[in-house]
């Protein structure tokens, strides 16, 4: 599902030039839940933000769902961002200004849904989260954790084949933060691909394997490469 | 997804009432100022004859003796020319044109008499230009033969002196003569009044005079001459007159000669036709010169000059200040588009590509460009006001009209669209990793 061979990205400046991934080999199987352990400045969130295609990458290669994406143009990554991927942000990103239903509809109407497809995305992707009630609520009238599961209907309302997820407990309590794990397992096991980086080994543990990341190189290979993912649940996706 | 956009673009500038009223503010006051001025310079500019124009001439002969060094001939005709010239009826239509001062009275009424300006004219005048009658019509070729003691008189005077009811028939002393109102018009305004325009190009762009409102009395030209002798001012003679406003055998020019000619060949033809009466006055020794010209009634206005010099400055003034409100609406909306670079790069994470975000951005550039145009009509209108408020003879012309009105939102919109291009160029650019990775 998301392939990356010997990548590497440098950020250059003129003075300076900052290796932040190097030969970052990684292969996540469709169904797997991964966690991408590290310290703070690993390299972590670069290997997600190119996961994700939100930023090139300076050399290597990167396939996702089979297709290599390293030379397509803004149009085609926006279009696989919009369609293959889903995104859960530690700070929830959710934008101020829109109810939760239209939060959710951002990534559909970015798709080109008709107005009665979307309606019905966004129903069953919140009733998934149980957040079906707070439809025109917007997101300062909700908690965090509830904050993070609108996040998660977002994400899952355009049926993604792999959600990214950074530190997605990260700003929640610890009886929140295992609500939205929870959610994740679940989600997971109906079927979709789950990468989530993370520096908390509790969470990491939630994971079928962990891959460890220290300076921007993947620190234990095995992992990376060969473990077999545990039996994902073919229930239905929404 | 334009209306999504639209939606995002009205609760964008819902968010920020102060900076959107600001934005809204600057394009307002900088369309307001272009379009008044605009307005103007659009009613002022304007063809006069709309549609026939181009079939309307002025021709020009050169009577000013060998000594003088005019480079073309003068924009008026000596007596001599203009009469032959008319006489020999060789347009579809011609008429000639002079104007006078005349105190005029109404017998019937008790009004005290007004001084007002005469046009002797001739029967032509009244089809060749189109003038509107609300009551009668204008007088025959034969009342300009035989002099007849006819007139027609404009509305406004209508008005003054009979209450805007038919007075045709009613008796007028034009000033010790006794004439029979034939014709009232309509409410008539050329803009320019075309058929009076010369001597622009001496009048160093002062030149509002030309947009005044036609005279209030119209007699048949020999018999103003006769009424009003004495009282004629010449456009320039090489000789003092005997007798100082008797004109018809001074060696001075005063008398206009418009001609009407419906196709390019009567035209070729007409010029062939001035060219040799000037060969044959030379041959008589009456000319020193066989200089002609003529051009068409737009010709002729562009050569004169007849847009004010001041409405010209005016309206690139206006457009400069509206240049440096957009300069400053650019600089708001980069601040408000990048202020929102957050949002943008979650929207870009979700799919958004890099021209959905450059059309939110320029929808909600659009938005407030619509609001300032309704912000600038309203300034329009009061700018017009203004205008109508001042002492300059066009001061009653200025009102916006629907082709205007249509043009304000149009430029609004086109200013803010420009105005936002760069901000949402620069917002579409946004990187989202850097975004998310900082929110």
């Amino acid at each position: 599902m998301l392939k990356m061979n010997h990548l590497s990205k440098i950020y250059r400046t003129d003075v300076l030039e900052t290796h932040a991934l190097r030969d970052f080999s990684i292969d996540v199987k469709e169904g797997e839940f991964v966690a991408v352990m590290g310290p703070s400045g690993s390299g972590k969130t670069t290997f997600l933000t190119i996961a994700g295609l939100l930023e090139s990458f300076s050399g290597g290669e990167y396939y996702l769902d089979g297709e290599d994406v390293s030379g397509l143009n803004d149009n085609a990554r926006s279009k696989i961002r919009n369609e293959k991927i889903g995104f859960i942000f530690q700070s929830f990103n959710l934008i101020p200004d829109l109810n939760v239903s239209d939060n959710v509809d951002v990534p559909l109407r970015y798709r080109g849904f008709k107005a009665a497809e979307r309606a019905r995305r966004i129903r069953e992707a919140l009733e998934v989260v149980g957040l079906a009630s707070r439809m025109k609520h917007l997101p300062s009238q909700l908690s965090g954790g509830q904050q993070q599961r609108v996040a998660i209907a977002r994400a899952l309302a355009g049926d993604p084949r792999i959600l990214l997820a950074d530190e997605p407990t990260g700003n929640l309590d610890s009886l929140m933060a295992r609500q939205v794990l929870d959610l994740i397992e679940n989600i997971n096991e109906s079927g979709t691909t789950i990468v989530m980086v993370t520096h908390d080994p509790e969470l990491a543990r939630r994971a079928h394997r962990s891959v460890h990341v220290l300076d921007g190189q993947v620190m234990d290979l095995q992992a990376a490469a060969t473990h077999e993912p545990e039996p994902a649940g073919m229930a239905a996706r929404i | 997804m334009f209306l999504y956009h639209l939606r995002l673009a009205l609760l964008s500038l819902r968010r920020n009432p102060a900076l959107t009223a600001l934005m809204v503010l600057a394009i307002a006051v900088g369309i307001g100022a272009s379009m008044t001025t605009l307005t103007v310079m659009h009613l002022l500019s304007g063809d006069p004859l709309s549609g026939r124009s181009a079939h309307i001439y002025y021709p020009q002969v050169d009577a000013t003796p060998a000594d003088w060094h005019n480079k073309y001939p003068l924009d008026m005709m000596d007596y001599q020319s203009a009469v032959d010239l008319w006489s020999a009826h060789r347009a579809d239509r011609q008429t000639l044109i002079v104007n006078s001062q005349i105190k005029v009275r109404a017998p019937a009424t008790n009004l005290p008499p007004l001084m007002l300006n005469m046009l002797s004219t001739t029967a032509d005048f009244f089809p060749m230009f189109d003038v509107p009658f609300a009551y009668g019509r204008g007088w025959s070729a034969q009342d300009d033969a035989n002099h007849a003691r006819v007139v027609v008189i404009s509305s406004d005077l209508n008005d003054r002196l009979f209450a805007g009811q038919d007075s045709v028939g009613q008796t007028l002393r034009l000033r010790d003569s006794d004439v029979r109102i034939v014709g009232v018009l309509a409410p008539w305004r050329p803009s320019p009044l075309f058929y009076d325009v010369r001597g622009g190009r001496y009048a160093n762009g002062d030149t509002a005079d030309f947009y005044g409102k036609p005279e209030d009395v119209f007699t048949p030209f020999n018999t103003g001459l006769e009424i009003n002798d004495g009282n004629f001012q010449q456009f320039t003679c090489w000789h003092m007159p005997d007798k100082p406003g008797h004109l018809v055998n001074a060696p001075c020019v005063w008398i206009g000669l418009w001609v009407e000619l419906d196709s390019a060949a009567k035209a070729a033809d007409y010029r062939s036709f001035i060219a040799n009466y000037a060969q044959q006055q030379k041959a008589l020794g009456r000319f020193a010169k066989t200089d002609t010209r003529m051009l068409d009634l737009m010709g002729w206005l562009d050569y004169n000059h007849v847009l004010p010099r001041d409405v010209k400055l005016q309206t690139w003034l206006a457009f400069a200040f509206l240049a440096i409100c957009l300069f400053n609406t650019v600089g708001l909306l980069l601040a408000k588009f990048l202020r929102r670079a957050g949002e943008i790069g979650i929207r870009r994470a979700l799919g958004a590509a890099q021209y959905e975000i450059f059309m939110q951005c320029l929808v909600e550039s659009g938005l407030i460009g619509l609001l300032g145009g309704i912000g600038g009509w309203l300034l329009t209108l009061a700018g017009l006001w203004l205008v109508r408020t001042r002492p300059t003879p066009y001061a009653d012309l200025a009102h916006l009209d629907t082709s205007m009105f249509l043009i304000t939102f149009a430029l609004a919109i086109l200013v803010s669209l420009i105005a936002g291009a760069l901000p949402a160029l620069r917002a579409s650019r946004i990187a989202p990793a850097l975004q998310l990775k900082s929110l």
